[in-house]
């Protein structure tokens, strides 16, 4: 098992930047999810450190080795497909075994290595069957089970849950991760449910337009996103816009919100204040409990009851805001009213105006 | 309408068959009466038609057992169908190979017309160029010469190679074709996963690609074995006097002798003969395909 370092690699398609100077420290054993919506460069990249496609320029090492001219057969990385991409002239079993057995292994070796990959993913006794006997999720741990049973230093996935229905995609979520923590295979996973980077992963990658946006722990990014892409990419977030005063923002009609985290601005600039929508509270009151804490007036224009949780939008100033709230069976606000709305300071991130967002 | 076909009323089929009419008269005309005639006339002594007086009979039949040539020959030309099918697959599966995972786009389609082209242009066109470069001072002589220092002196026409390349060039078309068809059909991504097993590309070969156009490699020979076996365009022209097969012998028959009912008597027992060798390799090829 080893880490995978990539550095200022970059791919190029005609003049199509797929990837443009991404560095990644992928660390060993760690759960790595890469995040970004379509056609941002999670597969592009997944498939240089994979050896399927040679990047422009830059610099790719597992375990410490240098490996950008060295091909997929030789770089000893098991891989995962959206499709599964299951031999289908083969039985599961047969399936399992290729990749022990096209290195020349012992037969018995094999069986072994084989029923234990499979007792692994709990299909110990289906090892008979074709795969088009399988459903979805079944191949799925088949061709997760072929990619572990040879010891890659590196396990890759491609979306690998894309194809399955919500309920089997949480079970195998799940089961993904307890396979991980036992044999600690250093696993970067490719992804564009930011639900499933969040809940899986121990650092996420954020990338857009073959750029790396964000890195870090998914705490980090979800508490001090540094753009407004990636604020509202990964979670929900309401965007205050205005000119920064160093510490907060002036919005246009002259209320100044303060802002606990983020970057240091020089004041006079143009900037914006990220708010989680969970962490606004709502009320009618006028009164105030916290002196320093944010505070807005606005009327509510939409609310949307959702069992534990309701969402309210509440619209002012031309803007709509979004907050939700847990059902304590206290709060009862209605469509229409004037309310209140307050956070705190260190529930507002401060962010830099960015040239590529609006 | 297509609602009435799916539920498969009686009102559904009656629909159904004017549809399906065409299908059957063209099968009744075009296949059923000719190949009843001939087993009909395989039984006689005389042609109707000449005049003479007939009887029904089983000598035709017969010829073919109590005289040893029609045997050798036979086996001269399941011979040829074998190593002429093989050839297919040598330059076929390749060339396919090469068109359905190398190339992209607008160079594939450009290459698959070349690889089709044979099947347009007329077979006997396609035979006497044949003859052309592969006679002595043809244009493989001289275009060998040109280059080479040395004299040498290529003369292919009137040979069983020439008759194997002509029927090669005639034939390998069915075999890229199947095998296009299925090894398109296989997901990059098979060999994506396979590769990043650590398989080498003959590997990837042999354990999934192979077996997982098969069938394309089944039914291109399949196509390629039963008409070469009766082939004789081909072995007459290109052939000369070694150019002698059963497909010769039951053209003579027809446009020569005259001796239609021991032609077709020919005909049908090739045909079982060729009929049993695939009922016979069938369970085989089922199970690697
Ligand atoms: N082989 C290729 N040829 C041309 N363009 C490509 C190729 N592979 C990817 N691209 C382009 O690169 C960009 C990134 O693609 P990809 O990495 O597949 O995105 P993602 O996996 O994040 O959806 C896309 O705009 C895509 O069209
Ligand atoms: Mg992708």
């Amino acid at each position: 098992m080893a880490g995978v370092q990539v550095a200022n690699l970059s791919r190029s398609f005609g003049a199509h930047k797929a990837l443009d100077d991404v560095s990644i420290d992928f660390a060993d054993g760690g759960f790595y999810a890469l995040l970004g919506p379509s056609g941002s460069g999670k597969t592009t990249l997944l498939r240089q450190i994979a050896g399927f496609d040679f990047p422009d320029s830059g610099r790719i090492a597992i375990g410490g080795e240098s490996v950008e001219r060295v091909p997929v057969e030789k770089r000893r990385i098991g891989m995962v497909f959206q499709n599964y991409a299951l031999f289908p002239n083969m039985s599961v079993a047969d399936n399992v075994a290729f990749g022990l057995s096209v290195r020349g292994e012992a037969k018995a070796t094999i069986a072994s290595e084989v029923q234990r990959a499979l007792d692994l993913v709990q299909l110990g006794k289906l090892g008979a069957r074709r795969p088009h006997q399988l459903s979805g999720g079944q191949r799925q741990r088949v061709a997760l089970a072929r990619a572990i049973v040879t010891k890659p230093r590196v396990l890759l996935l491609d979306e690998p849950l894309g194809a399955l229905d919500k309920a089997l995609r949480v079970d195998m979520q799940i089961e993904l991760k307890r396979i991980q923590r036992e044999i600690g295979i250093t696993t970067i996973f490719v992804t564009h449910d930011q639900e499933e980077a969040l809940t899986m992963s121990d650092r996420i990658g954020i990338l857009r337009d073959g750029r790396l946006v964000q890195e870090g722990p998914p705490e980090e990014i979800y508490d001090k996103p540094k753009s407004e892409f990636a604020a509202t990419f990964l979670g929900d977030a309401n965007i205050l816009r205005g000119e920064t005063t160093g510490t907060g923002i002036r919005l246009a009609d002259g209320t100044a919100i303060a802002a606990g985290a983020g970057a240091t601005l020089a004041a006079g600039a143009k900037a914006s204040c990220a708010v989680r929508p969970e962490r606004i509270r709502i009320g009618t009151d006028s009164g105030t409990s916290d002196p320093n804490a944010n505070m807005l007036r606005g009327q509510i224009s939409k609310r949307i009851f959702a069992g534990n949780n309701s969402t309210y939008f509440v619209d002012r100033d031309g803007q709509t805001i979004k907050v939700i709230v847990q059902n304590t069976g206290v709060e009862k606000l209605a469509e229409g009213q004037k309310v209140v709305l307050r956070w705190s300071p260190e529930s507002t991130v401060l962010i830099a105006a960015s040239q590529d967002m609006d | 309408m297509a609602g009435q076909v799916v539920t498969g009323s009686r009102s559904g089929l009656r629909s159904a068959l004017p549809l399906l009419l065409p299908a059957y008269l063209w099968l009744t005309v075009a296949i059923f009466l000719p190949l009843s005639a001939m087993v009909f006339f395989s039984f006689m002594t005389e042609l109707p038609l000449s005049g003479r007086a007939w009887s029904f009979t089983l000598d035709n039949y017969a010829t073919f057992f109590s005289q040893g040539l029609y045997w050798t020959l036979l086996l001269a030309s399941l011979r040829l169908g074998l190593e002429v099918t093989l050839w297919c697959v040598v330059i076929g599966y390749p060339a396919a190979y090469v068109l359905a995972k190398v190339f992209r786009g607008r160079s594939r389609e450009a290459i698959f017309l070349l690889v089709i082209l044979p099947f347009w242009s007329n077979g006997l066109v396609r035979i006497f160029s044949w003859a052309m470069v592969l006679r002595e001072g043809g244009i493989l002589d001289t275009a060998l010469n040109a280059v080479l220092p040395f004299k040498i002196n290529i003369d292919l026409m009137y040979s069983y190679p020439a008759v194997i390349i002509g029927l090669v060039h005639s034939y390998v078309p069915y075999m890229v074709l199947t095998c296009y068809l299925t090894l398109q059909a296989i997901d990059d991504s098979l060999i994506e996963a396979g590769r990043s097993l650590g398989a080498s590309r003959l590997q990837m070969l042999k354990r999934v690609i192979i077996p997982l156009s098969m069938p394309g490699l089944v039914a291109g020979a399949a196509l390629i074995f039963v008409p070469v076996v009766g082939s004789f365009m081909e072995p007459r022209i290109l052939g000369g006097r070694t150019g002698t097969f059963y497909g010769t012998v039951i053209e003579d028959q027809f446009v020569a002798v005259f001796n239609w009912p021991l032609g077709a008597a020919l005909s049908f027992i090739l045909l079982a003969v060729v009929l049993v060798i695939l009922a016979l390799a069938s369970p085989v090829l089922k199970r690697v395909a």
